[in-house]
């Protein structure tokens, strides 16, 4: 029964977080000084395009659509979440016109998964397996130093470390390319190489900072374990040390690192945002900007929506893998 | 009995260059840094301008004297409150108990999952560079508070257990007694080193907005200043002390903190090995 009140309880929490993520994206432009549509109205008339009274007039409908300002507050709000649930149609982008939103974010949205699931499945498991090993041989001078590199690293935000890799191997060094260009196309070793050659510092900038808060997490929750009598135990009894390493160490220490990676999704999501438009890598974070700096409403809307819905599912699909981590949910 | 930790002086003694730069050098400043064409541009450094001019005619030390400082504030604004708030909520829902316990963690929960870039961008996006820098540190305050408040809680139940609590509430204190001068000193250094992170997480957040342009840009922060080296090509054009001023002043500075951050937390680990509680 443990295991199906687990479960139930993480539906719960997945479900009311989109509700409040939702609710909050709901009521940002309605608490704003400035009318939304009026504002958005006079940042498109500003950009040049002279237009008639009547394609201000639909532009202002479309706007008001957009932000699902039509009707009384009860309407719109159930108009909103009807739009993002059940219909799930932001409308027409207005800078792509007429591609819709889904479209745009449908294409965006696996470069930025690809992006966040390689990077940060690579940080997590090397950074851990490092750590682990540094933990357990805490008073091995490498493990020290290792630490010391790990607290120099994990304190600066992706941006930082992307701008300082910009800095060093596209303009000093100039390795990597300026703009991000794929060439090819998907099935072919072109595609995937150039793909790979493009993804190389927008995942490395992710990777450094993950992999030193693993390593220093790691290392503290595993040598902290190693000094437990069962650790003392098992080697009196004569068990090899990878299989106290693994059998021992790793498998208490591993579930507080999967909790809080549960809990730092939404995190790493925010550093990866700005990291992917420092690069150019055409996944959610330069849409959400390019729609922020053309003023396309429709696709900023269903953008935010999207990543709120993402990353809480990320963080349910890692909350459900708990229980093959910990056999005390599991076997109940 | 007072034990200090290297990490700890390494980290107060960057901090306070930060302080003297941020806090102090500001009110000797010659002019006000962010006015453009008061010198040649793109000066390299030289002993009358220390980190060189920008593309604008800025001074770049006097810019980022006065960018740290806005930072600093944001920093000490979002983790005052949020600290504050996070406490007092934690401590709440784990005296409480009950409706109030399950109200505050869920609540706390969801803004730990809810992403709060996207949230800011959205704002920042429809106040067009006029979000103020008080309005972006409440945005901030409210996804910050749910990591002491959860912290809190935790201290909260496993303190109610103990036995000098419940000596206190026999001997007829009341709650916010209890609360004040029984439980207040033993979560004080946790608060702290939470305090010095929060301070961390805030301006990493701001800077993060601002370095796409979409924190206020009437103000200059860290991370504004790094907009204006970026939309200036000062990476093209390799004025890498006007980029890199900003850039080295971020990192410096969030070590710092988390040197701070860390030293708190193993000094009181340290401290309660060999003391009393």
């Amino acid at each position: 029964m443990q295991f199906a009140k687990f479960v139930i309880t993480r539906i719960i929490a997945y479900v009311l977080v989109i509700w409040i993520g939702i609710t909050v994206v709901f009521f940002v432009p309605r608490f704003m000084p400035s009318d939304p549509v009026e504002s958005m109205l006079g940042r498109i008339m500003t950009r040049g395009n002279y237009m008639e009274a009547e394609q201000v007039e639909a532009m202002r409908a479309t706007l008001t659509q957009a932000f699902g300002l039509e009707g009384t507050l009860a309407e719109q709000y159930f108009g909103f979440f009807h739009r993002t649930f059940l219909t799930r149609d932001f409308g027409p982008s207005l800078s792509l016109f007429p591609t819709p939103v889904n479209e745009v974010i449908g294409r965006a949205l696996p470069w930025t998964l690809g992006l966040l699931l390689s990077s940060t499945v690579i940080a997590w498991i090397v950074g851990n397996a490092i750590g682990l090993l540094a933990g357990y041989r805490s008073r091995w001078l490498s493990s020290r130093a290792l630490e010391v590199i790990a607290i120099f690293v994990y304190p600066i935000p992706y941006y930082i470390t992307a701008l300082i890799l910009i800095i060093l191997f596209i303009h000093i060094n100039p390795i990597f390319p300026l703009f991000f260009s794929i060439r090819g196309d998907p099935p072919s070793l072109e595609f995937i190489s150039s793909v790979i050659y493009n993804s190389i510092l927008p995942a490395a900038s992710i990777v450094i900072v993950g992999f030193g808060w693993w390593v220093l997490s790691m290392k503290a929750l595993s040598s902290s374990i190693s000094e437990e009598d069962f650790v003392y135990f098992a080697k009196l009894k004569g068990a090899g040390e990878g299989r106290i390493m693994t059998a021992y160490v790793l498998r208490n220490a591993i579930l507080p690192q999967v909790t809080v990676l549960a809990l730092q999704i939404g995190t790493i999501f925010n550093g990866a945002l700005i990291t992917e438009i420092l690069f150019g890598y055409p996944g959610l974070g330069t849409i959400t900007y390019n729609a922020v700096l053309q003023a396309d409403y429709n696709l900023l809307m269903g953008t935010i929506s999207i990543s709120i819905i993402a990353v809480a599912s990320s963080t349910l699909i890692i909350d459900l893998l708990y229980p093959f981590f910990d056999p005390r949910i599991r076997q109940r | 009995m007072r034990r200090t930790s290297p990490r700890l002086t390494v980290g107060l003694t960057i901090f306070a260059a930060f302080i003297i730069l941020g806090v102090i050098l500001p009110f000797f400043s010659p002019e006000d840094p962010r006015s453009w064409i008061r010198h040649p541009r793109n000066l390299p450094p030289s002993a009358e301008h220390l980190l060189g001019t920008t593309n604008l005619g800025q001074d770049t030390f006097w810019l980022l004297s006065y960018a740290t400082q806005n930072s600093l504030f944001i920093g000490l604004f979002v983790a005052f409150f949020a600290t504050l708030i996070g406490v007092f909520a934690g401590l709440a829902a784990g005296f409480l108990d009950g409706i109030p316990d399950r109200v505050i963690t869920l609540l706390a929960d969801v803004f730990i999952v809810v992403p709060s870039l996207p949230i800011l961008i959205l704002m920042s996006s429809l106040l067009q560079g006029r979000a103020s820098l008080v309005l972006i540190s409440i945005i901030l305050i409210l996804f910050n508070w749910p990591w002491p408040a959860r912290q809190m809680r935790s201290i909260a139940l496993s303190m109610r257990e103990r036995q000098f609590v419940n000596t206190a509430r026999f001997s007829g204190s009341s709650t916010l007694q209890i609360l004040s001068e029984e439980i207040l000193p033993h979560i004080f250094s946790w608060s702290m080193a939470n305090f010095v992170n929060t301070v961390l997480v805030a301006i990493a957040t701001e800077s993060g907005l601002a370095v796409i342009g979409l924190s206020s840009l009437e103000e200059a922060t860290l991370g504004t200043t790094i907009y204006w080296a970026l939309q200036h090509q000062a990476l093209l054009g390799r004025r890498w002390w006007w980029i890199g001023s900003p850039v080295v002043a971020i990192i410096l500075l969030f070590i710092a903190l988390f040197l701070i951050s860390t030293g708190i937390s193993s000094l009181s680990a340290e401290r309660r090995g060999h003391g009393d509680a």
